[in-house]
């Protein structure tokens, strides 16, 4: 112990005396290192973003959706025709024993009036389960309740984004807006959810309940039919049980088998998400490895630097191996001084990283995220390049001849 | 009186490229415990490389040294290393200090390696400053000391860790005529303290100063003579600083 603080001791005495070079040659360390701390929050930012907007469509979800109609050999696409009805959701919901919520909609869009504020804003009709398959809360107010769905109620829930543009900063819950001319009262406040991962304003909406969306708003459709289900499974494992059990029940209550086509797809969106969260994941890797390559770079400075050092030092080795000092020592001395280096560049550049992953937070507006770990994995990176880069400058001096090394002018 | 350095049929071949050069062939010699010996010769004669043998800094090709009673050829790299720090201190023409390092801490470095505390360390540094006559000078950066100081700092360094031998090689060699003459005065003390003492030098004049003088030519020892009135340094400028 005594050695290595000897050998920090003479390592920090000979970077003291040249202070210029020693600072040139970390800057290579330091811009290696905080590129990857920069680099790395950005990638970490970005996929921590695309994790929340995963947590906030809701986790483990299916997404039933009405298939194509074929008229006339002409096949139309998804939604081109409804064929999804409420009694299958109840069915999904009473049979399949992965599935732990199901919640039916039906989306339309219209006006909504409150005083002499209007908004146009898209029109859902759904069951009390749509909040907890979506993970969504409440900010004030309450639930719809079994009974405004069995009772086709004129009750409402409205987002964040409604509620600004009708409202403003007052409290809507208890008041009386109209939908589609039709009054109806606020009995819940949606908390903000933000973007979806497509970009889309989630909080710009307002919830009726399903049976009073079918009967009273949209009115055109049938009553019995819905636009969507959405499924939660009971766990992320369970997800492609609840999948193949919705799939043989909808074959079946749809007679669909060989001879026809399915009339209804089944989104896994947790699925979708996960590889787009993949993908970024694969990209703040490619930033990392890119950052380090100039840590590569910064590491071969260090080296020629100590290869330098090593070679001006000749006689001073010399001395030091002619009043006793052994090979191991020379070798730590030398070593402790390019890792002194490289981690001094190390932690500066940490900081430096830090405060560029802060800038580019708040200046270019993308999320940023630095995380314990990668301050550690760097500092023990830019240790591990002082070792690997400094050993063969080390054990050059470490070899030298003292005889010819106290000779060298 | 004990032998502290017995050579015995030491010789030395250098390979370069093709050509083998004997730097020393079949060379015999004891040095007795308290002896001061001056090896003269010119230069290619082998001086030097006795010198590195001495020093444990090169090991011979034939033939056997001990120090102190040790086969030293038979000694690994990290014991030799071990044989430098303990029992031998080394003086060159150079002064070979370290640059932006104070007296005492140049003086401190061979205890460094030889893992004592800090604090007896210092002590000791201190000691053998005072021994060469730098008191007050410890603080002092090696380039804010003249030559003469600059060698004391290296003798001082030699003695810290009380050797068997110091092993002097052309310790005047950069030095005017005048502190040559301090040099050497502090030599004589040291050796009549009982310190054991071989200096390598091509001036006889300096030669002069010690007991005994081996001359080298051609990789032999072709005199060996010892003289009973060695010649006193003046005393007058021994505590001069």
């Amino acid at each position: 112990m005594s050695t290595f603080l000897q050998s920090l001791l003479i390592a920090m005495r000979a970077l003291r005396v040249n202070k210029m070079r020693a600072l040139l040659t970390m800057l290579g360390i330091i811009i290696g290192i905080a590129a990857v701390i920069a680099m790395v929050a950005i990638g970490a930012g970005a996929s921590k973003m695309i994790s929340d907007q995963i947590s906030s469509i809701g986790s483990n979800l299916l997404l039933v959706l009405p298939g194509s109609r074929t008229s006339g050999g002409m096949r139309g696409g998804s939604g081109t025709t409804q064929t999804l009805t409420y009694d299958d959701a109840r069915a999904i919901s009473a049979e399949c024993p992965s599935v732990a919520a199901v919640a039916p909609t039906v989306r339309g869009s219209g006006p909504v009036v409150y005083g002499n504020q209007n908004w146009s804003t898209v029109i859902n009709g759904v069951t009390p389960d749509m909040l907890s398959v979506r993970d969504w809360a409440l900010e004030s107010g309450r639930n719809f309740s079994q009974s405004d769905v069995d009772g086709a109620t004129k009750n409402c829930l409205i987002g964040q984004t409604v509620a600004d543009n009708l409202f403003g900063a007052s409290d809507p819950v208890g008041k009386v807006i109209r939908i589609k001319k039709i009054p109806f009262t606020v009995v819940g406040l949606l908390v903000g959810k933000g973007q979806s991962p497509q970009g889309q304003d989630q909080d710009d909406v307002v919830y009726v309940p399903l049976t009073t969306a079918q009967r009273k708003l949209l009115g055109s459709q049938s009553p019995n039919l819905v636009g969507a289900i959405m499924i939660q499974a009971r766990s992320a494992d369970v997800l492609k049980n609840a999948e193949e059990e919705v799939t043989a029940l909808l074959n079946q209550r749809h007679r669909i088998g060989p001879a026809r086509d399915a009339d209804y797809t089944i989104r896994n969106l947790s699925e979708i998400l996960a590889v787009s969260e993949q993908s970024s994941k694969v990209m703040s890797m490619l930033l990392g490895a890119v950052a380090s390559i100039s840590l590569f770079v910064g590491g071969i400075g260090i080296m020629n630097i100590m290869l330098v050092s090593v070679t001006e030092r000749t006689r001073e080795i010399g001395i030091r191996i002619a009043i006793g000092a052994k090979r191991r020592d020379i070798l730590l001395q030398f070593l402790t001084e390019a890792v002194l280096l490289t981690t001094c560049g190390g932690i500066i550049g940490i900081l430096f990283g830090i405060a560029g992953a802060h800038l580019v937070g708040t200046l270019v507006g993308w999320p940023t995220l630095v995380s314990l770990n990668t301050i550690v994995i760097a500092f023990a990176f830019s240790a591990g390049v002082g070792v690997f880069f400094g050993f063969y400058p080390a054990r050059k001096a470490a070899s030298l001849n003292p005889i010819e090394a106290l000779r060298y002018e | 009186m004990s032998e502290v350095v017995c050579l015995h049929e030491v010789a030395k071949v250098y390979t370069m490229g093709e050509e083998r050069v004997e730097a020393m062939k079949d060379v015999s010699f004891t040095v007795q415990r308290g002896e001061f010996v001056s090896i003269m010769g010119a230069s290619g004669s082998g001086k030097s490389t006795c010198m590195n043998i001495l020093g444990c800094l090169d090991t011979p090709t034939r033939g056997a040294y001990h120090l102190d009673g040790v086969n030293v050829g038979e000694l690994s790299a990290n014991d030799l290393a071990e044989i430098r720090n303990k029992k031998l201190g080394f003086v060159f023409q150079g002064f070979n200090l370290l640059a932006r390092t104070t007296a005492r801490e140049n003086v401190e470095l061979p205890l460094v390696y030889g893992q004592v505390p800090a604090a007896q360390r210092k002590l000791r540094a201190m000691a053998a400053l005072e021994r060469v006559g730098l008191v007050g000078r410890e603080s002092h950066y090696t380039n804010q000391l003249s030559g003469g100081q600059q060698q004391r700092v290296a003798i001082a360094r030699a003695l810290v860790n009380e050797p068997s031998i110091i092993l002097a090689d052309e310790p005047t060699g950069n030095l005017d005529s005048r502190t040559t003459v301090e040099i050497m005065t502090i030599f004589q003390q040291l050796n009549s303290q009982g310190i054991t003492i071989i200096m390598v030098t091509h001036e006889p004049e300096v030669a002069e100063f010690t007991g005994r003088q081996i001359i080298f030519r051609d990789g032999l020892v072709i005199t060996d003579t010892r003289q009973a009135g060695r010649q006193a340094a003046a005393t007058d400028e021994v505590a001069g600083p």
